[in-house]
């Protein structure tokens, strides 16, 4: 039934209209319109995810189940459509100031996104990859937005190089899988193995698809890209990079370990417990010689989904639901830092060195604070809510029999805790240096301030996340 | 009141959160209130305490005042006293209106200096209160925040060196005290204390790797807590970190860390590494005797060379932290009551000397024991105080240090003769060190040119004095204050423990050789 199909997709139909729409009215008009489009994109993912938040029940499958709708797909583009809108909302004055506001942007946006939130609901292998390369398309013109400047063109063309190396070696993957099983479909990967197990064949595909994916989420080794892309980048495109697609790429790789593998867990288990191993102690030890705030929170992020890759080794639904919050926690976080990041400016310039923040607590007091709060909730010190999201995850790796990973985990939490305080300690007892400029819009300041009284008040109850995680990881395995 | 727990834990933090919201600017009103606000809170939070003393029973050995309510991932919000806790509560509450009081004279950002410490305050008394392993290790590992950003902004000249190394040592001792935690959660499937007491964990030994571990899983946990209590107390060799923070935090700050944040070390070992692996706390007792005794005896040699005074009281604290250490693995009453005893005596006696120190270095802005000498002659009043200290620092009978030491050393030589030998050394070498620094610094003729017009204790620092003074004397001449009411507590801990041991002589004869 067409029709009924049609339903299924209905959110990001009306997403990809948008976005073409956006792109007509964008040639043809003879004023720039980028301010608007991007008023609007942001304004349609609100709204779309408030849609799918609101309407969303069971599972549906379409296309002969090459789009499934269930709620761990929901969990997830819910939080990649408010987290791209929060990005996009505070990208605004960055992009005015560096010239950088064309309508194209918002466009590129709203593509990639209708990418991930084909990618979180693929049921098949073709229509994953081509949810992962609408993504990276537009992520690849993105990262090179701003064609003037040498980093920025640099960081688009390594990104796009090595991208496109991984989604070669994830269609290689995806090729031995099909050449073995006989199979695209994730529901019928699932019944070849388990009616005669994992042929090894498809066991080196599933290696390799592992590997693509891998370079999606930033995970070591396959991390060098992150660093180079995320300084080079418009800081708007890092924020967004730090965001929504970690957030595909990581439902991206749970869907397909535990829909179409979900029978071989214990092949896939060591392979990721390794690649939450490495992320975790690149993430930690490389970020302490980075002097770039934006090199930092590249080697930040990758320590990070270290983290997260680590709930989903434990293989179980505990360990889907842990790594799903963790997600969350660490998006909302991120968007804070951002925030902040974005309007580092001295003279009117944009600043990236963190030595620039020396004793910012006296330029603004307030902002120092909820950065501080920001760093320490990265940090995973308790009382914060980044406290909690590692403890889930941890908790789940531990019931899972890994408990060597566990204390590998705190033990590089505990280094990667040195270079987030090294930042509080700029801001609160650092050497006196020129002070960065004090002016901020009201709409940072509020994203900033919100995300640190989220990472404080969010240890009475997490706001939910965690029953609609459980709901998610239930879907997923049931 | 049913949730007077919950009331005197967080309302320090309601007093920091108002002033963060309604205290504006850095003039001189902004500051003279936040001052007053601190105080008053602390007052009142001290006054709060003495109700959960009135109501506390210590003839009840259970948890009593329980607040319940459930939490996020299965954890509860579970709050509780008993003999043991309820003293470390009081104690808090008590020196944190001395430790505003000797802040008084902060200049810089004073509105977050009195929020760092009443949010500190919160966190310090939610540690003693704590009756969920996972809410214990929030407040315990949250204080380091507010400690950090004290040492590293109100700190001396190497701030930045000591806050890094304080924060970073203990954080990496308490997470592997959070690994330990999880699996304890994963075996008892939950994260109640009372009922983890209750369980008991495996001690079969089984082979990790090729090496034999004696007590199994009990002692891995033993040894993952032992490593974040250890740093806390802190006890040799993982001591390091503790004189470089003293030396750079400001005085207010020395104080809690003296008083208060070691006390958290000791109040660990008796509410989870007995009661909860009891098994492994046997295997364990020689090795952490032997890091007692070398702790009492090295560390009070290194006091003794010591050139600054902060220095050396800090080197004092970790001798005297090697007599609780000592006191609580002897396993019997009369240790167990010395350890808790000892230790609350010392938040008294350490709070007083890093306040002595603070006194003259409010004025002559050095802590080098050779910038002093013949104080006594300018500042009678002071040194008759920083004397009466000294002496109990020293364990002098009629002051609460003697009480202390004397019951450790009791329990100890019950346990193991050699151990108390040692022990006993360092208190002579005590008596050594603190003499010395006091005839250095109060005795002799005023040669100094620059010491010539310094003031003595003005009203405020006397009033500081008085109670800390008070419970010195009071303590050391009638203990029954303290022992009566940790006593039952103590009791049933004791015979718990040995019901858990028993039959472990047969199993391990090595254990039962002394």
């Amino acid at each position: 039934m067409i029709s009924n199909d049609v339903n299924v997709i209905l959110p990001e139909l009306v997403l990809v209209g948008f976005a073409m729409a956006i792109l007509m009215w964008g040639v043809f008009s003879k004023r720039e319109i980028g301010a608007q489009a991007l008023w609007l994109v942001s304004a349609l993912f609100i709204v779309v995810g408030a849609w799918i938040a609101l309407t969303g029940r069971g599972t549906d499958a379409a296309f002969g189940n090459m789009f499934i709708n269930d709620a761990f797909g929901r969990f997830a583009k819910i939080t990649m459509l408010w987290s791209g809108a929060a990005v996009l909302l505070i990208s605004q004055p960055y992009l005015e100031r560096a010239k950088l506001m064309k309508f194209e942007f918002p466009v590129l946006v709203a593509l990639a996104m209708v990418g991930m939130m084909m990618m979180v609901s693929a049921g098949n292998m073709m229509a994953l990859y081509m949810g992962l390369e609408l993504q990276s398309l537009a992520l690849y013109v993105i990262a090179a937005f701003n064609r003037d400047s040498l980093r920025s063109s640099e960081a688009g063309l390594k990104y796009f190089v090595l991208g496109a190396i991984s989604s070669g070696v994830l269609l290689y993957g995806m090729s031995l899988v099909y050449g073995y099983t006989g199979a695209l479909g994730f529901a019928s990967i699932t019944d070849v193995i388990e009616a005669e197990g994992l042929p090894i064949g498809a066991l080196i595909g599933l290696v390799f698809i592992v590997s693509g994916m891998a370079f999606k989420v930033s995970a070591a080794p396959f991390h060098m890209w992150t660093p180079d892309v995320y300084e080079g980048s418009p800081t708007p495109v890092t924020a967004l990079f730090a965001t929504a697609p970690k957030m595909a790429a990581a439902a991206m790789i749970t869907r397909i370990l535990f829909d179409a593998f979900g029978g071989a867990i214990a092949d896939w288990q060591q392979i990721l417990a390794l690649l939450a191993l490495l992320s975790m102690f690149v993430g930690a030890v490389a970020a302490i010689g980075q002097t770039n705030i934006k090199r930092l929170m590249a080697y930040s992020s990758i320590g990070h989904m270290g983290f997260a890759i680590m709930g989903l080794a434990a293989g179980s639904e505990a360990g889907v639901q842990n790594m799903l919050i963790y997600m969350v926690v660490y998006v909302t976080t991120n968007i804070g830092v951002f925030a902040f990041i974005l309007n580092m400016e001295k003279d009117g310039r944009a600043v990236t060195d963190i030595s620039a923040l020396s004793l910012y607590s006296r330029v603004a007091p307030g902002r120092a604070f909820a950065l501080m709060v920001l760093m320490f909730s990265l940090a995973g010190i308790p009382p914060l809510v980044g406290f909690f999201a590692k403890l889930y995850v941890l908790q789940a790796a531990f019931d899972a029999g890994l408990g060597w990973l566990a204390i590998a985990g705190v033990i590089a939490s505990v280094i990667s805790a040195f270079y987030y305080l090294r930042i509080i300690y700029l801001m609160y007892f650092g050497e006196p240096t020129e002070a960065l400029d004090g002016k901020i819009p009201m709409l940072h300041m509020g994203m900033l301030a919100a995300s640190a009284a989220a990472m404080v008040f969010g240890i009475v109850n997490m706001f939910g996340v965690e029953g609609y995680a459980l709901s998610a990881a239930r879907a997923l395995l049931g | 009141m049913d949730n007077l727990l919950s009331l005197v834990t967080f309302f320090p933090m309601l007093g920091a959160a108002v002033m963060l919201v309604f205290l504006r600017g850095e003039d001189e009103m902004a500051v003279r209130n936040a001052k007053w606000i601190a105080l008053g809170v602390t007052i009142a939070t001290f006054l709060a305490s003495l109700a959960i003393l009135a109501q506390f029973d210590a003839a009840n050995t259970d948890f009593q005042m329980v607040e319940e309510h459930s939490w996020i991932a299965g954890m509860t919000y579970k709050l509780g006293v008993d003999g043991i806790s309820v003293l470390f509560v009081m104690l808090t509450t008590l020196l944190m209106p001395i430790v505003i009081g000797a802040s008084w004279n902060v200049d810089k950002r004073v509105k977050e200096y009195m929020i760092a410490f009443l949010v500190l305050e919160s966190l310090m008394i939610g540690v003693f209160v704590a009756l969920d392993l996972m809410l214990f290790y929030v407040f315990f590992e949250a204080g380091l925040i507010p400690m950090f950003l004290i040492i590293g902004i109100w700190g001396g000249k190497d701030r930045v060196y000591a806050s890094f190394k304080f924060f970073l040592y203990t954080l990496f001792g308490s997470v592997l005290m959070l690994i330990a935690m999880i699996a304890m959660w994963y075996d008892a499937g939950t994260t109640d204390i009372p009922t983890l007491m209750d369980h008991t964990f495996s001690s079969d030994a089984f082979t990790l790797m090729g090496v034999t571990i004696v007590g199994g899983a009990q002692t891995l946990m033993f040894l993952a807590f032992f490593a974040s209590f250890a740093v806390k107390m802190p006890m040799w060799p993982v001591h390091t970190w503790l004189p470089d923070a003293h030396v750079q935090a400001p005085t207010a700050g020395s104080i809690i860390l003296a008083a208060i944040l070691l006390k958290m070390g000791g109040y660990g070992f008796l509410r989870f590494s007995l009661p909860m692996f009891p098994v492994a706390s046997v295997h364990m007792q020689d090795f952490v005797f032997a890091l007692s005794v070398i702790a009492i005896i090295y560390t009070s040699l290194v006091a003794l060379v010591q050139e600054d005074m902060k220095k050396l009281v800090a080197y004092s604290s970790i001798a005297h932290m090697g007599f609780v250490t000592m006191g609580i693995f002897t396993f019997n009453k009369q240790g167990l009551d010395g350890a808790i005893f000892q230790m609350i005596s010392h938040g008294f006696i350490s709070g007083a000397l890093f306040l002595g120190v603070g006194v003259i270095y409010d004025r002559m802005h050095t802590r080098e024991i050779s910038a002093y000498g013949g104080l006594a002659v300018r500042m009678p009043v002071y040194a008759l105080m920083f004397m009466f200290f000294t002496m109990a620092n020293v364990g002098l009978p009629g002051t609460s240090g003697f009480v202390g030491e004397f019951l450790t050393l009791t329990g100890a030589f019950q346990a193991n003769t050699w151990v108390a030998a040692g022990a006993t050394t360092g208190v002579i070498l005590s008596a050594a060190y603190a003499l010395w620094l006091y005839r250095r610094v109060a005795f002799g003729d005023l040669l100094k040119q620059s010491l010539q017009s310094i003031q003595d204790v003005s009203t405020r620092e006397r009033v500081l004095f008085v109670p800390l003074v008070l419970g010195t004397l009071v303590l050391g001449i009638y203990p029954g204050f303290v022992l009566d009411l940790i006593g039952p507590s103590v009791d049933a801990l004791v015979s718990n423990f040995n019901h858990a041991t028993a039959g472990m002589a047969d199993a391990a004869p090595a254990v039962a050789s002394h």
